[in-house]
């Protein structure tokens, strides 16, 4: 398992660089497998402490099942967990029928944006990888935003060797990506090396389904599978020529870019 | 298509380089179709994007994810993908061509552990051909092979690809660069690509995934002198934990290690890790490590950990080859921000030696700046000393960048140590600390007991400026705030222990520098402020300020310069007092000062908070 040793220590030393750089630093949770990985490699990275909050962004459309995880590991592992949600365009009744990317930017970016402002975080790690989908390929491990939290993908600061962008004008933060060279396969392989406890929805529960992504309840699909164990899905994968995000509704057509390049995760 | 294959775990980074339009996307695109490895769904998703714009479909779509990209022609970051074949993943960084992305090829190659260079065969050798062929040894990336696309172009002809061969071998080998193989394809009708060519019979090398293939992950740098750079201090919980990765050789439980610059020395005495059982006892190059201490000595990050017998170079100056990116170009005698590893400090650019013309590595001499895209030989230095190696001799410690305002904008190798006025007594002060001998109490006990840190305020500057005066008042005011503060006066060193000296050689500065410098080592040793002034080298205080800062490394140096009128301060001036000084202001700045650098703590009587200890 030597890859995925290397794969832990270029995170953890992108996790020591955010740690070292950034006074008011804090990680999105998705409670999803690369989210949950993430928290894990902060553990290791801080030596079974988690020195700054974990995030996050609540659309009130989770699956119910993620919450009570969430609220589980939370406690267990001691972390300081901060929630965010867009009250305001709840209130007005956003949801997937208005269309998924209005939804997504007013419920996740909208909601993360506020948060950051709020709390005046000036980085923010989160567990994007670069074979997910097209825009994330090309991140950078550390990638600036500007005040609106916008992306210039066009004009990204150079990354050389292990030297990262560290510094940022005021009103501006950074957005950090230590699983950026991790695959889905390595994720499930270092889950099963570390025996990390993660959500269960990606399990088939002997109804042939699990989930393969998870996100929104109304916007996210179960895939057909028999992946019973982390073993099963890793074999699956192995074989599999389906796109990861297959289930996820929001990358069809330019979702995906339209969503990033205003600040979405 | 090929069928299905498994996919692996093992990785590999490769870049993909060259000029533009010579084929990269193409041979992307072919190498993931040929290998199997597209998702269902994505060659129909390029198809039909192509279809409604009305182009024919080409290879290269498949990876110019945005579609601004497409409708431009070219790839405008680097972009990864992956692609499996024979047991190895291969994270493929698709560096741009394009002249105006330069940044981001070499952003995509500094992460590569080996790299495809095409060339256009109907085109030849081109600008950017070389360039990339340039930089990629200067970054570092010695696995590459040189790929001769658009064969089909040229009648699939030998002697084109051999004259190609010819030029480009020239080419590389005036700074040493030899590629694995030099490989003729075509990428878009699929020759030598994953299958040798029929129209080819004339090449019996391999295909360019057999030469990926015989690239190695990167080899034996554990078995090279020992660098750990110190990254962050950690203490968290009873642990003081120091952390940083390994960039060359293997650290152990029981292994002595001195910390450069401060020539600090302590024993390892754990490795430290979360859920790993049993604890490792050895850490190895790539690895990121936290040790623990056999005592509790002052380091802090930006030090490089070695063993004794295989020192890293120390001095403030280098010479190297750099490479500028940024919208401003690199100016002489302008401030900038060099990072070598973690080590983080404040540089200027002393000499543009040269410029280097990538195109036929002619040097052009004389210029005052270094432009975007270009290549130059300087010699930088840095505000205060930094360890460092020669890049031939430790690659990763023997790199670095430069950071112009907020962004990294340059990177370099260092191909020479310049040998500053100082380095005599830095050698001086290194022998002296590997041999001294310390008694049961650390720094760090002291400085419990004391509550402050020990630290030296030097005052500077012409005569009758009021340096002796404000000397007094400090200590005056230090120890009535409960310090522990000491005034040294170099009057009472000229009586005692210079008294055997003659006129003569005491009118001799640096010697004079050194023995002050000497015994302000030892009066910090004890965990004292110093409170002193320059008096007793006259108008020679620029270099005595130098010479007593390299002694007594690395404790802090507060350096307090005082003149009537507005003069130009010695470097590394902290507080500048001109015209009429008012002592009781002067006084608290300094106070303050000493609260920013951690001597002090911030409040008289709480716990103290030193950097140091977290």
């Amino acid at each position: 398992m030597r890859h995925l040793r290397q794969l832990e220590d270029q995170s953890v030393y992108i996790l020591r660089e955010a740690y070292k750089h950034f006074d008011n630093l804090a990680m999105l949770w998705s409670m999803g497998k690369d989210s949950t990985v993430l928290l894990w490699l902060a553990r290791k990275a801080f030596f079974g402490h988690v020195p700054f909050p974990l995030l996050h962004v609540d659309t009130s459309y989770k699956i119910p099942a993620m919450i009570e995880y969430r609220d589980r590991m939370a406690r267990e592992w001691g972390v300081k967990l901060v929630v965010g949600q867009n009250k305001e365009a709840l209130a007005a009744g956003m949801n997937h029928t208005l269309g998924r990317v209005n939804c997504c930017t007013a419920l996740k970016t909208n909601g993360l944006k506020q948060l950051i402002e709020q709390k005046g975080y000036t980085g923010i790690i989160l567990g994007v990888r670069a074979d997910e989908e097209g825009t994330r390929a090309k991140e950078r491990y550390f990638s600036p935003r500007d005040k609106h939290g916008d992306w210039d993908f066009r004009d990204q600061p150079p990354e050389l060797w292990d030297q990262f962008k560290t510094t940022f004008p005021p009103g501006t933060h950074i957005r950090i990506h230590p699983l950026l060279d991790w695959t889905e396969i390595n994720i499930w392989e270092y889950i099963k090396f570390e025996n990390i406890p993660f959500i269960d929805l990606y399990l088939d529960k002997g109804d042939g389904t699990r989930y393969r992504s998870l996100g929104c309840a109304p916007c996210t699909t179960p895939i057909q599978s028999s992946a019973k164990s982390v073993d099963d899905i890793i074999e699956e994968l192995r074989h599999s020529t389906v796109a990861e995000r297959a289930g996820r509704a929001q990358d069809e057509g330019r979702g995906m870019e339209l969503l990033r390049k205003d600040g979405y995760m | 298509m090929a069928e299905i294959i498994s996919k692996p775990s093992d990785s590999l980074n490769i870049v993909i380089v060259g000029h533009v339009d010579h084929g990269k996307s193409t041979l992307l695109g072919r190498l993931y179709a040929d290998t199997g490895s597209l998702p269902d769904g994505k060659l129909e998703k390029v198809q039909a994007i192509c279809r409604q714009q009305g182009k024919e479909f080409e290879y290269a779509f498949l990876f110019d994810a945005f579609l601004e990209e497409q409708e431009q022609g070219i790839t405008i970051d680097t972009a990864r993908t992956f692609f499996g074949w024979k047991g190895r993943h291969y994270i493929i960084i698709d560096a741009p061509g394009h002249k105006e992305f330069l940044k981001n090829m070499i952003s995509g190659a500094a992460r590569a552990e080996g790299a495809l260079l095409l060339i256009d065969a109907l085109e030849g050798v081109k600008e950017q051909s070389k360039k990339h062929g340039y930089l990629l040894s200067l970054l570092g990336v010695r696995q590459f092979a040189v790929v001769v696309n658009k064969m089909d172009l040229v009648g699939y002809r030998q002697d084109v690809f051999d004259g190609i061969e010819k030029e480009y071998r020239e080419f590389l080998e005036q700074f040493k660069a030899v590629p694995q193989q030099i490989i003729p394809v075509s990428a878009k009708l699929g020759d030598n690509i994953a299958n040798r060519s029929e129209s080819m019979p004339w090449y019996s090398g391999p295909t360019v995934l057999d030469a990926l293939g015989a690239f190695r992950k990167e080899p034996g740098r554990s078995e090279q002198p020992l660098r750990l750079p110190v990254q962050d201090v950690y203490k968290f919980d009873a642990r003081r934990i120091i952390t940083g990765r390994v960039t060359a050789g293997r650290v152990k439980v029981g292994d002595s290690l001195v910390f450069s610059p401060s020539n600090k020395r302590a024993v390892v005495k754990s490795i430290e890790a979360f859920n790993i059982e049993p604890p490792p006892i050895e850490g190895h190059a790539g690895q990121s490590v936290g040790v623990t201490l056999d005592e509790q000595i002052f380091v802090e990050r930006g030090e490089i950990a070695s063993h004794q017998d295989e020192l890293p170079l120390v001095s403030t100056a280098f010479r190297a080859n750099v490479f500028w990116l940024g919208r401003k170009p690199l100016e002489r005698g302008r401030r900038y921000q060099l990072r070598v590893a973690t080590k983080e400090v404040d540089c200027e650019i002393a000499t543009i030696h040269r410029i280097i013309d990538t195109m036929d590595l002619a040097q052009q001499q004389g210029s005052s700046v270094v432009n975007k895209n270009q290549v130059a030989e300087l010699t930088i230095r840095a505000k205060t000393p930094v360890a460092f190696d020669l890049s031939v001799s430790s690659e990763s410690t023997g790199r670095f960048v430069l950071v112009d305002e907020y962004d990294i904008a340059g990177g370099g190798i260092v191909t020479e140590l310049v040998h500053d006025d100082q380095e005599f007594l830095r050698e001086e002060a290194r022998q002296r600390d590997f041999a001294w001998v310390k008694g049961q109490v650390g720094v760090e006990d002291r400085a419990q007991q004391y509550g402050h840190r020990a630290a030296i305020v030097l005052v500077t500057g012409g005569r009758h400026t009021g340096k002796s005066f404000l000397a007094r008042t400090i200590e005056a005011r230090l120890v009535a705030d409960g310090r522990h503060a000491y005034l040294l006066d170099g009057e009472n060193l000229r009586r005692g222990l210079d008294a055997d000296l003659s006129e003569g050689e005491r009118g001799q500065a640096t010697e004079m520098a050194r023995r002050y410098g000497e015994v302000a080592r030892l009066l910090v040793d004890t965990g004292l402020i110093v409170v002193s002034t320059t008096n007793p080298f006259g108008m020679a205080y620029v270099e005595a300020a130098q010479a007593i800062r390299t002694l007594v490394h690395p404790v802090p140096v507060i350096a307090v310069h005082m003149s009537k009128a507005p003069e130009e301060v010695p470097p590394n001036t902290d507080i500048v007092l001109s015209g009429p000084a008012d002592f009781d202001a002067a006084t608290r700045r300094i106070l303050e000062e000493l609260k920013r650098r951690g001597v002090l703590a911030q409040a008289i009587g709480a716990k103290p908070i030193f950097q140091y200890s977290i």
